[in-house]
């Protein structure tokens, strides 16, 4: 570890709360340094609280401002290059906010970019998933260079916290501030349950589930296990839910410790998704299913004759 | 509007099981079918939409890579492309490289709109629309799934992680796309002939006056580790006993 090199840590917040990929790039930023400040731009000051706890930060830097209600990334870009220039690092979640915003950090200062660091050799050595993550990528970023990076949240676990880093208020600096770009608004499904990316138990459906009202039966099980819902694509495509629910290459790629797959094929596009997954149960009534090829634990059945059955013995 | 660029990559398709190479030095792509880039595909549908719908006069194609990267190009102008660009250049670059060179073919022919695809399949980058918008201090509007033109301005829905983000944009302005936007047409052989005289310029890329010296080495490809391989169990309550074995499930 190269102690002398500052990193900073984009943090991504939504509705008042900072979300749990911010705390998985604090961890990667960890292996890189032991100098790790995190910078929250937000238009809400209780924000710096539960930033401060976060282990690993040295000091957390806010500006608070109402240009940063919605974390625009034509906004948010000039000011974080402005603030780097005092950094090595500047690292944020490879979301879709940290994949939004940092190539313009990174064009602003002229440098090259890396996409979803899952590994930490060296400061300077990097592991990324390509093609999908069906290839895994070494590469090695030149001596000298300003590293501007997103953290696959996957690859991380959270850090603790139990931190107090100091809070330290900064003036917007005199850059210019486009006006170009208006949030309009968010259509946010209204969630019962934990996040599909931070849940340490996933339960999804596929096309086999059949029907938007089946799903009922999954969102009892996730219950029952303090679970997140998640679906494959086909699910998505044939309408019966959101696409944020989504997971796979085309969707969310996730790390759960335990996963259930119910009714799911398991087409290249969704194993991609959940190939970090702890541990892969799969329920399918057709025995001839990939998904079974990649699953720890598979089981040859009807879903519907199955969860109940399963539920059952859970009590 | 008068003009729209869409900037395409030419990648393995995505149909293709990918293979890497034995001595770790990246994939194989020697007599690997290659395709336009899925999303850039959808980049390119769009563009056609909105000129057919009378909103814009020119849709301008532009691609950098090796020289079969004409082969795309003249798919993307069976579509319907009006012209297209080729910078020619041997070995792949990277993202702030590319948009830099796109950065010259938008000063030349100023483009009201952008469009590309959110990623390329093959380095899963996702970063030249957003280095290209900066550039010009241009709005983006990333992960695209619905784009509608009033006048001057571009509402944008965006497929975000906590669900549909609705942004308006004042052109011009860059806009990268996701899978649920269109269904991109199919190209008919009349069409493949006719692209055929399409003007296709090349261009050199010192004349484009771009540094192309890499700052990231790749020093080593590799396969992902496998998964081990599962048990099958016949029911509920073998599931229930192997999950608590294991301690993912409580007593």
């Amino acid at each position: 570890m190269t102690s002398d090199q500052k990193v900073l840590v984009i943090a991504e917040h939504f509705q008042g709360e900072i979300i749990s990929s911010t705390s998985k790039a604090i961890n990667c930023a960890s292996q890189i340094s032991s100098q790790v400040d995190l910078l929250v731009l937000s238009n809400d000051p209780n924000l710096s609280d539960h930033a401060s706890r976060y282990d690993g930060i040295n000091e957390v830097l806010v500006i608070n401002d109402d240009l940063f209600e919605n974390s625009i990334a034509s906004i948010m870009a000039p000011v974080i290059a402005e603030i780097a220039s005092s950094y090595d690092y500047v690292l944020a979640p490879s979301t879709t906010f940290g994949k939004d915003l940092t190539p313009r950090v990174s064009a602003v200062l002229d440098v090259s970019q890396i996409t979803d660091i899952m590994e930490v050799i060296d400061s300077r050595t990097f592991k990324r998933p390509v093609y999908a993550g069906n290839a895994i990528e070494t590469i090695e970023i030149n001596q000298g260079q300003k590293v501007v990076a997103t953290v696959r949240p996957a690859s991380f676990k959270d850090v603790g916290d139990s931190n107090n880093a100091s809070v330290k208020i900064l003036d917007l600096p005199s850059v210019d501030i486009p006006n170009h770009t208006r949030f309009k608004g968010i259509q946010s499904e209204v969630k019962e349950r934990p996040d599909l990316q931070v849940a340490s138990v996933v339960i999804s459906g596929g096309r086999g589930v059949g029907s938007a009202e089946n799903f009922e039966i999954l969102y009892q099980l996730a219950d029952k296990l303090g679970a997140s819902v998640g679906a494959s694509r086909a699910a998505v495509d044939a309408g019966y839910v959101p696409n944020d629910m989504q997971v796979g290459q085309t969707g969310k790629i996730i790390a759960p410790d335990l996963y259930f797959a119910f009714g799911i094929s398991g087409a290249i596009q969704h194993i991609a998704g959940i190939k970090d997954a702890g541990t892969i149960v799969a329920v399918n009534k057709d025995p001839d299913a990939p998904i079974f090829e990649i699953a720890d634990i598979g089981i040859v059945a009807d879903l519907f004759e199955f969860i109940p059955d399963f539920l059952s013995k859970l009590d | 509007m008068e003009k729209i660029l869409v900037c395409i990559k030419r990648v393995i398709d995505y149909n293709v099981k990918i293979r890497i190479k034995p001595d770790e030095s990246g994939v194989i792509t020697d007599g690997v079918k290659m395709s336009i880039n899925p999303f850039d595909e959808i980049a390119l549908e769009e563009a056609l939409r909105i000129k057919e719908s009378g909103n814009a006069n020119e849709v301008i194609i532009v691609s950098i890579g090796p020289d079969d990267t004409q082969q795309q190009l003249r798919t993307g102008l069976a579509m319907g492309a009006d012209r297209a660009i080729h910078i020619e250049h041997p070995t792949p670059l990277e993202p702030i490289q590319v948009a830099k060179l796109l950065s010259r073919i938008v000063e030349q022919e100023q483009p009201e709109l952008i469009l590309m695809g959110k990623q390329a399949i093959d380095d899963d980058a996702n970063q030249t629309g957003q280095m290209l918008a900066q550039i010009f201090s241009y709005p983006q509007a990333t992960f695209a799934s619905k784009i509608t033109l009033t006048g001057n301005t571009l509402e944008v829905v965006r497929e975000v992680d906590q669900g549909l983000e609705i942004l308006d944009v004042d052109l011009p302005a860059i806009v990268t796309v996701d899978l649920r936007l269109n269904e991109p047409r199919y190209v008919k052989l009349p069409d493949i002939m006719k692209a055929k005289k399409k003007p296709l310029e090349v261009l050199d890329p010192v004349s484009l006056d771009v540094s192309l010296d890499p700052s990231i080495k790749v020093l080593n490809v590799s396969a992902p580790p496998p998964r081990q391989s599962g048990v099958m169990l016949e029911d509920a309550s073998q599931l229930v006993s192997s999950l608590k074995e294991k301690g993912l499930l409580n007593d």
